[in-house]
């Protein structure tokens, strides 16, 4: 039985936690709101990205000479994942739920004998991986020091990929982020960017009339844009990660608050009950000590 | 009949400008500046350092893009671009940072033409904005 002491102890800490809980609760709403907008701002550039390249790759007639990261190299024995995770703990399950969806697909490349690579972006999910794949991991990224997510920083990433593709370093590129749905549902996601998955489930092609005139050749403009269309999908994914954090976290302290909160009422009730039963045992010993004069 | 077409400038933030009231737009694209009016047949080229100049009803605009697509399908004018600022509120240090930056990149030896000349026309068009 804890002393009445200990108990008043325990329950001021538990009170000061849900004190932080809550304020990173607000924080993390103030935060998930931005992040948002901002995934929304974004949205209508990939859009407009993805359909220039659909346009230009029907388009393509030959495609034996298309660039090569857009049909792939032909084979599929390396392959490159990009994980994207956050620089920071405490947002629930967000970090847990990409690196478990990653780590299956990395069995799944190990069991077929291919060659894994992996670069970390966050260093959560660096910290994850390092126990058991290190000997994979061939480059972690993190950007702690930038405030806000910013393309620049997609920019980079982008162009180590591109980096490596033109070394043969790998055939298959895919990430790994967690879209958001909303503030509690977000979807680890899985895509793959290198060589780029047409979208078989595209609304037929509305006939023939976007007969494009092409200023340089097709393969000039998509050489030059699929590189970009690598960096604009990272930072897609980055702008949704960083919603998906900002709305995990939001949802871990709501119940981490909850939680708290708990108890504090059951630490409460045992704290006055344990009083209550110290003044009844003093009450007790004076009656009987009184009776026995 | 209007002779009026949309135009869209998105940057990977946001969407940078949007206006359906433009007659004219004149785009720097690779093999040389193209003017744009409605019903241009459908094109897909992309940008080399320079100037979009925007024609509307009230008033003409001007920005400075570095690269950059564009699309122009069913009078709508599509450009997307990483680095666009408006001529108007001009960083001066930042385009004489740019044209450092350029300068520096052009003195290597290892780039090849096609890069020199891009970079040996951004330093003109840098430096024509920062004499205005």
């Amino acid at each position: 039985m804890p002393s009445l002491d200990d108990l008043r102890k325990r329950i001021t800490s538990v009170k000061s936690t849900q004190k932080i809980t809550k304020a990173m609760k607000m924080v993390a709403a103030a935060k998930l709101r931005k992040a948002q907008e901002n995934a929304e701002k974004g949205r209508p550039y990939s859009e407009k990205m993805n359909n220039v390249i659909l346009n230009l790759s029907k388009s393509i007639t030959d495609k034996e000479n298309a660039p090569k990261l857009l049909v792939g190299t032909g084979e599929e024995k390396v392959h490159l994942c990009i994980v994207l995770t956050a620089d920071r703990g405490l947002c629930g399950g967000f970090n847990t739920n990409i690196i478990k969806k990653a780590k299956s697909y990395f069995e799944k490349i190990i069991s077929e004998n291919k060659t894994l690579k992996i670069i970390t972006v966050g260093s959560k999910g660096y910290d994850q991986l390092k126990r058991q794949y290190k000997s994979y991991i061939v480059e972690n990224i993190s950007f702690k020091e930038s405030k806000n997510i910013n393309y620049f920083d997609a920019d980079k990433v982008g162009k180590i990929i591109i980096e490596k593709f033109e070394k043969n370093e790998f055939d298959v590129c895919a990430i790994f982020y967690n879209k958001f749905k909303n503030v509690i549902t977000q979807i680890p996601q899985e895509q793959q960017i290198v060589p780029l998955n047409e979208n078989k489930d595209d609304k037929d092609d509305s006939g023939n009339d976007n007969d494009y005139e092409f200023e340089p050749d097709e393969d000039e403009i998509l050489s030059n844009l699929l590189p970009k269309n690598i960096s604009t999908q990272i930072f897609k994914a980055m702008l949704e990660n960083s919603a998906s954090e900002q709305g995990s976290r939001m949802t871990a302290m709501d119940n981490a608050t909850r939680n708290a909160g708990e108890l504090v009422d059951r630490l409460t009730i045992e704290y006055n009950r344990s009083r209550q039963a110290a003044i009844t045992k003093e009450l007790i010993e004076i009656i009987s000590g009184a009776e026995s004069l | 009949m209007s002779n009026l077409f949309n135009i869209d400038i998105v940057n990977p933030e946001q969407s940078f400008l949007s206006k359906d009231n433009v007659f004219e737009v004149v785009i720097p694209a690779v093999e040389g500046e193209i003017g744009i009016l409605k019903d241009h047949i459908p094109i897909i080229s992309f940008l080399k350092p320079g100037i979009i100049r925007v024609f509307s009803e009230s008033e003409e605009q001007s920005f400075y893009v570095e690269d950059g697509i564009v699309e122009f399908k069913d009078n709508t004018l599509s450009v997307l671009t990483s680095s666009i600022f408006d001529l108007k509120n001009a960083d001066k240090n930042f385009v004489s940072e740019s044209i450092s930056s350029a300068e520096a990149e052009l003195s290597k030896d290892n780039i090849d033409d096609q890069k020199r000349f891009l970079l040996n026309h951004k330093v003109e068009v840098l430096k024509s904005i920062s004499i205005n």
